[in-house]
């Protein structure tokens, strides 16, 4: 079981992984985007840091749900609506929770998955982060079933969500900014997908 | 009159397109919401709840927006705005806004300009 110190913890991590990988992330957006992926996820975590001492004491949901009013206030690109709305939905999932087990867990990543895929008006396979998204909620459920325990089905879902935005260098974006790019977005991995699996990295390395 | 509120990833491409109705709807209640707080390029969440509050009234506010995250965030804005009677534009940025003006000044309803700006989604140029 995971208690809100944990979640607490997990997304100082995420912030801490975001701010490293910054670069990276904006590297990653300058041939299919507009150049801002990571300064922009980097800019909405600082605020999510600023935000987490007043929800401590809070049920999980409540955190999360602030989590994604932060990012949607700061973010500022495409990513902020994404990631802003997975979080908030899931918060809501995990409404007055206060301790999440493995399959809580696996909920609030269906609901994530379908946030995204509302907000974007995307499916899989078009080069987005749902193309990390989806495999990797796929295979912790896998996981699940085969009777593995947390860590190991965390690190299923971290090697299945690196595959999936490995994958997305193989498709033409047709949502978003990479989308007039097109065909020349071919062979460059999608960043939203990219910092989609540092932020599983992140839960995973939390366990 | 119904307000209207100009989203865009620049603050001053949102700047530029409320000026530019000044030429034929001068009386226009219209506000940008363009750029971050600091000015950079991105849609901002504050700006654009600002921007609604400040010409919003009983008639309503439509929303026109450029691209990507425009759009979505000012989804997300009207979402926990529920209660208010807003909507948004599909249609191209500038000419919505003309043809919005320009309506909302002559007394066009909500729901009037709100189908005029479905005619300006496929208007062709050539």
């Amino acid at each position: 079981m995971v208690d809100g110190k944990k979640v607490i913890e997990v997304l100082r991590a995420i912030g801490v992984k975001i701010e490293e990988q910054k670069e990276y992330l904006t590297e990653l957006d300058q041939p299919i985007g507009d150049s801002d992926h990571g300064i922009n996820l980097a800019r909405g975590f600082h605020a999510v840091g600023e935000k987490l001492p007043t929800v401590e004491d809070k049920d999980i949901g409540t955190i999360l749900k602030t989590v994604g009013m932060a990012l949607v206030s700061t973010v500022g690109g495409a990513s902020g609506p994404l990631y802003g709305s997975a979080y908030m939905k899931m918060g809501m999932a995990l409404a007055g929770k206060t301790e999440l087990d493995m399959n809580d867990f696996l909920k609030g990543m269906d609901t994530a998955v379908e946030a995204v895929m509302q907000r974007g008006k995307a499916v899989a396979e078009e080069a987005t982060m749902l193309d990390a998204m989806i495999p990797a909620v796929a295979a912790m459920k896998e996981a699940v079933a085969a009777g593995a325990e947390a860590k190991a089905v965390l690190d299923a879902g971290c090697k299945a969500s690196w595959a999936g935005a490995e994958h997305t260098k193989d498709l033409v974006a047709t949502k978003g900014r990479a989308s007039y790019v097109g065909e020349r977005g071919l062979g460059h991995q999608d960043p939203g997908a990219t910092s989609f699996s540092y932020m599983l990295e992140c839960v995973k390395d939390s366990l | 009159m119904v307000g209207l509120v100009i989203v865009s990833h620049s603050e001053n491409l949102a700047k530029s397109v409320v000026e530019l109705t000044s030429m034929m709807a001068a009386d226009a209640k219209i506000a940008p919401a363009g750029g971050l707080e600091d000015g950079g390029f991105g849609t901002s969440f504050e700006r654009i709840q600002n921007a609604i509050e400040e010409v919003y009234s009983d008639d309503g506010v439509i929303v026109l927006m450029d691209l990507g995250s425009a759009v979505m965030t000012t989804e997300m804005v009207i979402e926990m705005m529920e209660d208010r009677k807003i909507a948004m534009a599909d249609c191209p940025l500038v000419e919505g806004t003309v043809v919005a003006s320009v309506d909302a000044v002559g007394g066009m309803g909500f729901e009037e300009i709100m189908a005029d700006l479905e005619k300006v989604r496929d208007m062709r140029k050539l």
